[in-house]
């Protein structure tokens, strides 16, 4: 069985360990602006909402790299990006319609979430669980993937 | 059954591989008229600045991924389609029989209608051996006069720039990009290049590309009187779907090769993909070609499915591109230019290279253009292709426009929906 | 290290900005934060000098563990010359910018000067450049933030402001960041103000890199951070009641300041309490509290996000406030209710919302607003002076039209920004004002609490309760409990509080930690981010010199040991009720026994071999 993240803002404190987490594991410094995950603040309502890539099954980053610098990771369903092969096109930002890859100026590369090769150092580091690594039926992810069916193009035809 | 795809691009390939995972048994030739392996021309611009080498522009890394999935590369040209007997006809003369077809053929540049565009020295930076030519006289030093500041242009001008030419940029539109933008944002492009020590000389024509009195120098002559010196001069004033080899083939075409929502022509065992497609477009509903990498990854996928028997309806595309001069990041969506009826939310930051503007209809967003954004840009498409009311968020990104991701978070409630917070 | 190394130091004068490295062996004497920069404050300024003046310096500070994984490591001070008491003044803040400012690659960023006309400065990692901001004076602090994020078209941007009631001269206005946290004290947004620095704005994308020994830096602060959710106070108190906890709690003890602290003891308590923010209102079935929130890599998350009942009569026709934003803490919900008599959990959390929205330190407000509110009882100041405001206690539309005045400077509320101090003395009661060294007490009661006396008269920066927050262990029992009416022992735990504080406080950590952490538990972390062999020991000897060298600038402005001192009616007046009834504050017994403790003189003056001790 697949994990997913399971993302839960009513959780959320908005304290941005999982972000620090995350890019001290893909960096090896704390920079939440190198974060894979990032918690968008509703400041008006007193939300917090955690979001990253639910690695989705219509994996358009995948489909829309022209050098196939994204690839699925067997092990755990996870869009990877290939450093040494992408050449920084940013023509998967565009394409991802959740906005969770991105480019990184610095490295003229672009990041997203590789769910840390199957252990994700969000959730680990998260203090409330609003961030848990779980087994992929029980994320609530399919109105997440719901919705993306239904942004998605391709539909059965009449 | 045996599937004949015209075209190794990104749209032929991925059809291709969609192809062999819905239809395992079935035969799946890829014809191409360039020597190697299938390659991507959007990575021609990180060859010329050296960040990759030939290996690199490859679509598919592995040599054995296309033998592996028993998929046949076929090194010939299609000189045309008899529709009739569900044949094409190879330039080396052989015929090929196919029960469906797809048509990925892509698109070719158009040279410019200048004399002298025929000259030794003048490339246009399309194909992988163009790139080569360019590499070769791009040196460090030499003069460089490209042709257009379309998008194709903006993203050689970058690489040309980075191999330390001198770089002079004509385009003979009022400002650069000009399918991809609109003057606000184009104008601060410009003004960075400036910047950055390149000459663009917009509402500028050439007029003539003369052999010039020096050894193997060029001059273009421009419709301003100027006279400029080259050892290089790029054409990139434009594209066209590569449709010519399909005349009297009995299949529809306009701009391109005219499809329905499966991607069906007016024959219905072929089908068109990619550049060469005029498709849906998402946001009109009218019949457009949109040359670009994820449209040309729908169409295969959508083509694929529909040629192998399955019945799947496309949506249509958005048109999308992204853009970095000198490190200048732009992108435009869908509508960018704005919908009849509908309003803006525009922010412009010039002295810092900012712009953003918000093109919706009612409550929907339905196009957008940015400068300098590089965070969570694609939620733009997001917003857009899934036609999300935005409602009481509208006003808030009319207030802020760069609130995107906190507006597509709460206007899908894409997470957090177990309980109604946002 | 855990430290950039790098100092922006900007003189508004000439307007440039220039780096320069960290002075790395004053860091291994003072750690960062508010030792460092109290260091750098003390060599660079003349103590004397006039706190509103272009002779002052502003600093804002981050510590070595800002921007890093430790819990709470998001911390930032301001630390300037206060105009309110004229004495040192750190003002400790979290939010997010400090982090901010760590990963732009700054340790610290020091103003000097005055520039011409209104500024703000945009720091983006390595490119640092003021800008002008004529267009941004005259905004309150949520329209400046609005506007800077839209004019760089960046979400992510992280700001500093001053409002309206800093520009119009309230000498207790504070800096608030990232819209509603403060360097709320003493004044130190004023001095931004008076610098013509309207804002600073971050933006930090290099990160925070260079620790020490990463591997036992992400075991220690992994460690602590189990302690912090191991313990019932930083896993359930504060998270669920926010510092609000301790409102039935201080009032059962009886060491609720109540009515400019003429009680112990507020009836109203438990409707403006942690608990009552929790009701659901009668209106709407909603309660005050939205959720708790986090500073930046706090693992606690006490912070209050708070609505106000949108049919309450301060926010009715004003559809402005009726969205979530910071809600009351302890303090805030004490000067602004129990101290002015006032129980409306809404009129309180508008209150709030305006110290917030115009920057300007709810503690020092309420209590002014409590004196006014005597003195006006008394007869001695009237509707002219106030220009109509009937204040009297208890009134809820005396405190929120009050707040309304202040926040920019309009009318009665000119001189209510003055602070107590300067008010009671225009009336001719400075007795009245409830203050030591001109700044306004915090919420316990020093006839109820006694170590806090000692500690109020002996804060660096006037009455305060982060200085050495002895009620942890009068009260709460942490790490150990003493008698709150007892003298015996309070001098030694004074010092030990004040000296530990200084420490935490030059880290980049959140004091609150402290009601789970000891020494023992920071110094690993600090040590495995820093060279240095940072021990408990060590952080106890830099703790102390941080305080030494805060009193020698204090003594160097002017004060004395006659400054250590607390108002006549905590000395005189005992309390009227609950366990401390009948008892005065007795600082006579405790003052000598600490001025001893800490190698001071009998005026209060460090001797010869203290400061060699200490290396100052």
């Amino acid at each position: 069985m697949l994990r997913s993240l399971k993302l839960e803002p009513e959780k959320c404190t908005g304290c941005l360990q999982c972000e620090m987490a995350c890019s001290y594991e893909q960096e090896g410094v704390f920079n939440p602006a190198k974060s894979r995950i990032k918690v968008f603040t509703f400041h008006h309502e007193g939300v917090f909402a955690p979001y990253t890539c639910t690695q989705c099954d219509e994996a358009w980053c995948m489909h829309a790299c022209p050098v196939d610098a994204i690839v699925v990771n067997a092990a755990t369903g996870s869009k990877d990006v290939l450093n040494d092969v992408c050449v920084g096109c940013k023509v998967c930002t565009i394409a991802c319609p959740f906005g969770t890859v991105n480019y990184n100026q610095d490295t003229g590369k672009v990041i997203k979430c590789d769910l840390c090769g199957g252990d994700p150092a969000c959730a680990k580091a998260c203090p409330t669980e609003a961030i848990t690594y779980v087994d992929a039926d029980q994320t609530g992810l399919e109105r997440m993937r719901a919705y993306a069916a239904q942004s998605a193009q391709i539909s059965p035809g009449s | 059954m045996a599937h004949v795809i015209i075209g190794a691009g990104p749209a032929g390939v991925i059809a291709a591989e969609n192809l062999r995972k819905v239809a395992p048994a079935a035969a799946i030739s890829i014809v191409g008229d360039e020597e190697g392996p299938p390659y991507s021309r959007m990575a021609i611009p990180y060859l010329l600045t050296g960040q990759i080498d030939e290996a690199g522009t490859f679509l598919r890394k592995h040599a054995d991924h296309f033998s592996q999935r028993n998929i046949d590369l076929v090194h010939d040209r299609v000189d045309a389609v008899d529709s009739e007997a569900s044949q094409v006809r190879l330039a080396g003369g052989s015929t090929l029989a196919y029960e469906t077809l797809l048509i990925a053929t892509g698109s070719r540049p158009i040279p410019p209608p200048i004399p002298g565009i025929e000259l030794d020295g003048v490339h246009p930076c399309w194909t992988l051996e163009d790139a080569r030519n360019v590499a070769r006289l791009a040196t460090k030093g030499s003069r460089v006069v490209l042709l257009g500041a379309g998008f194709i242009g903006c993203i050689i001008l970058e690489s040309l720039a980075l191999r330390g030419v001198d770089l002079t940029v004509i385009e003979m539109e009022r400002h650069v990009v000009p399918r991809m933008l609109n003057e606000v944002p184009a104008r601060l492009i410009e003004k960075w290049c400036a910047g950055k020590g390149v000459r663009i000389l917009t509402a500028t024509r050439a007029t003539a590309i003369n052999r010039g009195g020096s050894a193997a120098g060029l001059e273009v002559t421009l419709d301003n009187g100027e006279t400029l010196p080259a050892d290089l001069v790029i054409a990139a004033t434009g594209v066209r779907p590569n449709i010519g080899f399909l005349e009297g083939s009995g299949i529809d075409t306009d701009q391109g090769v005219l499809v329905d929502r499966r991607m069906r022509s007016n024959v219905s065992n072929v089908f068109a993909a990619g550049d060469v497609a005029q498709g849906v477009d998402f946001s009109t509903g009218n019949y457009s070609v949109h040359a670009i990498q994820p449209t040309a990854a729908d169409h295969g996928r959508v083509a694929a499915l529909n040629m192998a028997g399955r019945d799947m309806e496309y949506q249509g595309s958005v048109i999308m591109n992204v853009l970095a001069t000198l490190g200048l990041v732009s992108s435009s969506f869908g509508m960018w230019n704005g919908a009849e009826g509908g309003d803006a939310a525009e922010l412009v930051e010039a002295d810092r290279y900012r712009y953003l503007r918000l093109q919706f209809e009612d409550d929907v967003l339905v196009g957008s253009t940015s400068l300098g954004l590089t965070q969570h840009v694609g939620v733009l498409r997001g917003l857009i292709q899934g036609r999300v009311r935005l409602g009481r968020w509208k006003d808030r990104l009319v207030a802020d426009p760069t609130r995107i991701m906190e507006a597509y978070l709460a206007a899908t409630r894409a997470i957090g929906a177990n309980r109604r917070i946002l | 290290m855990a430290w950039t190394g790098k100092i922006l130091r900007v003189d508004l004068s000439s307007g440039t900005c220039i780096a320069e490295p960290l002075n790395m062996e004053w860091a291994t004497q003072y750690l960062g934060q508010r030792g460092l920069a109290s260091k750098y404050l003390s060599e660079e300024i003349d103590p004397t000098v006039d706190a509103l003046s272009a002779g002052n310096k502003f600093i804002m500070v981050t510590g070595p563990l800002t921007g890093t994984m430790a819990s709470t490591g998001g911390r930032y001070s301001v630390v300037t010359k206060s105009p309110l008491t004229g004495t040192i003044a750190c003002s400790n803040s979290g939010g997010f910018i400090g982090a901010e400012m760590k990963n732009a690659g700054w340790d610290m960023i020091i103003f000097e000067g005055k520039a011409d006309s209104p500024v703000y400065l945009y720091l983006e990692n390595e490119k640092a450049e003021l800008l002008p901001a004529d267009d941004l004076w005259g905004l309150s602090v949520w329209a400046t933030d609005e506007a800077l994020h839209r004019k760089h078209q960046d979400p992510q941007l992280r700001i500093a402001c001053v409002g309206r009631s800093a520009e119009a001269g309230c000498l207790y206005a504070g800096v608030i960041n990232d819209l509603h946290r403060a360097a709320g004290r003493s004044g130190v947004g004023t001095v931004m103000a008076s610098k013509n620095l309207k804002a600073v704005a971050v933006r930090g994308t290099r990160g925070v890199g260079n620790i020490k020994d990463p591997v036992g830096f992400m075991q220690a602060t992994e460690a602590a951070k189990q302690v912090l959710a191991d313990n019932a106070v930083t896993s359930q108190g504060l998270p669920t009641y926010g510092t609000q906890v301790l409102m039935n709690v201080i009032n059962e003890v009886g060491a609720m300041p109540t009515r400019n602290m003429r009680e112990v003891r507020f009836e109203g308590a438990s409707n403006i309490s942690g608990e009552a923010m929790h009701e659901p209102r009668k209106s709407d079935g909603k309660p005050n509290l939205v959720t708790n929130a986090a500073c930046f890599g706090c693992t606690i998350a006490c912070g209050r996000i708070s609505t106000i009942d949108k049919g309450h009569f301060t926010v009715k026709n004003k559809p402005e406030y009726w969205g979530a934003s910071g809600g009351l803490e302890y303090e805030a919900a004490w000067a602004l209710g129990s101290d002015t008599g006032v129980d409306d959990l809404d009129a309180l959390t508008y209150v709030n919302f305006l110290c917030n929205e115009d920057g300007f330190d709810p503690i020092s407000f309420g209590a002014t607003v409590a004196a006014a509110m005597e003195l006006f009882e008394m007869g001695v100041l009237t509707e002219k002076d106030t220009g109509g405001l009937e204040m009297r206690f208890g009134s809820a539309e005396a405190l929120t039209r009050s707040a309304e005045l202040t926040m920019t400077g309009e009318g009665f509320g000119k001189e209510l920004g003055l602070g107590s101090k300067r008010l009671c003395e225009k009336y001719g009661h400075p007795e009245l004002s409830m203050t030591v060294k001109g700044q306004e007490f915090p919420a316990y009661d020093p006839r109820g609490i006694q170590g806090m006396g000692l500690a109020y008269a002996t804060s660096n920066r006037g009455a305060c309760h982060l200085r050495g927050y002895t009620v942890s262990s009068e009260v709460m029992g942490i790490p150990e409990k003493t008698d709150p009416l007892v003298t015996d022992g309070k001098a030694g735990l004074v010092k030990a509080f004040q000296d530990a504080t200084a420490a935490v406080d030059s880290a980049g950590l959140c004091i609150f930690t402290t009601f789970a952490w000891t020494l023992a538990d920071i110094a690993p972390q600090i040590d495995a981010a820093c060279e240095g062999g940072w021990t408990m020991e060590k952080l106890a000897e830099v703790g102390e010199r941080i305080w030494n060298l805060e009193r020698d600038f204090n003594l160097a402005a002017g004060l004395t040991g006659k400054d250590d001192t607390l108002p006549k009616r905590l000395l005189k007046d005992a309390a009227n009720t609950g366990p401390a009834q009948g008892r005065v504050n007795e600082l006579d017994k405790m003052l000598p026994e600490y001025y001893e403790l800490r190698g001071w003189n009998v005026e209060g003056v460090p001797t010869e071999s203290t400061r060699q001790r200490l290396g100052l």
